[in-house]
């Protein structure tokens, strides 16, 4: 991951969020603007969002092991997936919908575009959803997802992750993530977590063992924190800096 | 005051679709039949530095209703909340690049104490390859108010335009056209918000 051009355009803290373009993610080549972002005043636009607004879910929504809804469980490691909603000043984010997808134990997603020979799991759809509680605090269950193979480089594979999508309480907010475990070699070699700029802010994308999660003759547990810009009317800091 | 790091941002992938697009996640629809307002249909395509349709992205939309309200806490007023409208919209681009949402036309919101945006759409959008989603916004061409809108005006003159979605009569319907091109010529202005 050493050699590979990275762009200069970031939106937000360049210690934190990746640039768009990142060689050594094919993928960025064609898709990275190349102009520089407009620099503009926070509004009520950006100040409100989505989030509030929307959380309708039902209680099997966070059981990934048995939303399939087929009567049967998924197959895999049962993992608890926990943690709290924050923002930057460490206030709570209640009530928000969060919203996870990944692959089966094999490493395999259902989806018509992921067609390598790892087997799939009919009990397992790879996608829950909950809504985090008053305290900020979101579970689900699911099973430990598997690393699988991509076309990026050759022999190429994802490190076990999923994925996490966030609303929070304004459109500041708004986050498309990915979860690691902890201790995967393959993080090293991916260029999609690497492609996150600090050795800091990549550590904030794992997960960390919690023995004190684990449920006897059940489940392994994982807490995962998960901080959102809040809805305050503060530059990002890139700003500050000075960039166009 | 000692400041959480953020989490940072990774790319949706290829494979959200059965995630955020499945049955009751999309929203495509933004109106129901008594929401008030000018019915519109937004519709553009999402395109890649070679021109071609990104197949596999997510657009977002948030804008205030009708009166210029947003359906939210920090919005209180004094514009009229309309109970039949969030104002989110969600759709998939997996039709050549295609997105589509059908909505009414936003008033106008505060800019300040004294000033007012000129009625617009924010739109996100998400795809493999973006390892941060990009922030934009949709302007209506021909509004008289663009022309001295605060936001809009900070953006580079010979940008401007890569923000005005253009008017069509189809049929009885009210369309705008807003393409959303990713990177190089009439690259669209995406905002450090």
């Amino acid at each position: 991951m050493n050699h590979t051009t990275i762009g200069d355009i970031v939106r937000g803290d360049r210690e934190v969020f990746p640039p768009y373009l990142y060689e050594a993610y094919q993928s960025t080549r064609r898709r990275a603007p190349m102009l520089p972002l407009v620099e503009v005043p926070l509004t009520l636009s950006e100040l409100t969002g989505p989030g509030p607004a929307i959380s309708a879910i039902t209680p099997q929504d966070a059981d990934l092991t048995r939303n399939a809804g087929t009567g049967g469980e998924a197959i895999g490691q049962r993992i608890i997936v926990t943690g709290r909603v924050l923002d930057e000043r460490g206030t709570p984010v209640p009530h928000t919908l969060l919203e996870i997808w990944q692959a089966n134990a094999a490493g395999r997603y259902l989806h018509k575009r992921d067609q390598w020979p790892g087997p799939i799991d009919p009990n397992f759809l790879g996608m829950g959803r909950c809504v985090t509680n008053h305290e900020g605090v979101y579970r689900f269950l699911t099973i430990r997802p598997g690393a699988y193979p991509w076309l990026n480089h050759p022999n190429a594979w994802r490190p076990a992750h999923i994925h996490f999508s966030v609303f929070g309480p304004s459109l500041l907010s708004r986050l498309v993530t990915q979860m690691y475990f902890p201790d995967d070699p393959l993080h090293a070699l991916d260029p999609i977590f690497n492609g996150v700029p600090t050795e800091q802010a990549r550590q904030r994308l794992l997960a960390s063992y919690d023995h004190s999660l684990t449920e006897p003759e059940w489940a392994l547990g994982y807490r995962w924190d998960i901080v959102v810009h809040g809805p305050y009317a503060t530059p990002f800091k890139s700003r500050e800096k000075g960039q166009p | 005051m000692n400041k959480l790091l953020l989490t940072s941002s990774q790319t949706v992938g290829p494979f959200f679709a059965p995630a955020l697009l499945r049955e009751d996640a999309v929203r495509n629809v933004l109106v129901q039949p008594e929401t008030v307002g000018e019915r519109v249909r937004i519709e553009g395509r999402v395109l890649d530095g070679d021109r071609l349709p990104v197949p596999d992205g997510l657009v977002e939309i948030w804008q205030a209703n009708a009166h210029g309200r947003y359906h939210h806490p920090a919005d209180s007023g004094p514009a009229t909340l309309d109970p039949s409208f969030v104002g989110f919209g969600r759709s998939g681009t997996e039709n050549e690049g295609l997105y589509w949402f059908e909505t009414i036309k936003p008033g106008p919101v505060p800019f300040d104490h004294e000033r007012w945006q000129t009625p617009h759409i924010c739109v996100t959008v998400f795809a493999r390859g973006l390892l941060n989603h990009l922030v934009t916004r949709l302007y209506f061409a021909g509004e008289p108010a663009n022309a001295r809108d605060p936001i809009l005006l900070s953006v580079p003159e010979h940008r401007r335009a890569t923000l005005l979605a253009a008017r069509q009569q189809k049929g009885t319907s009210v369309v705008y056209l807003f393409d959303i091109i990713l990177q190089g010529e009439g690259e669209t202005a995406f905002f450090n918000v």
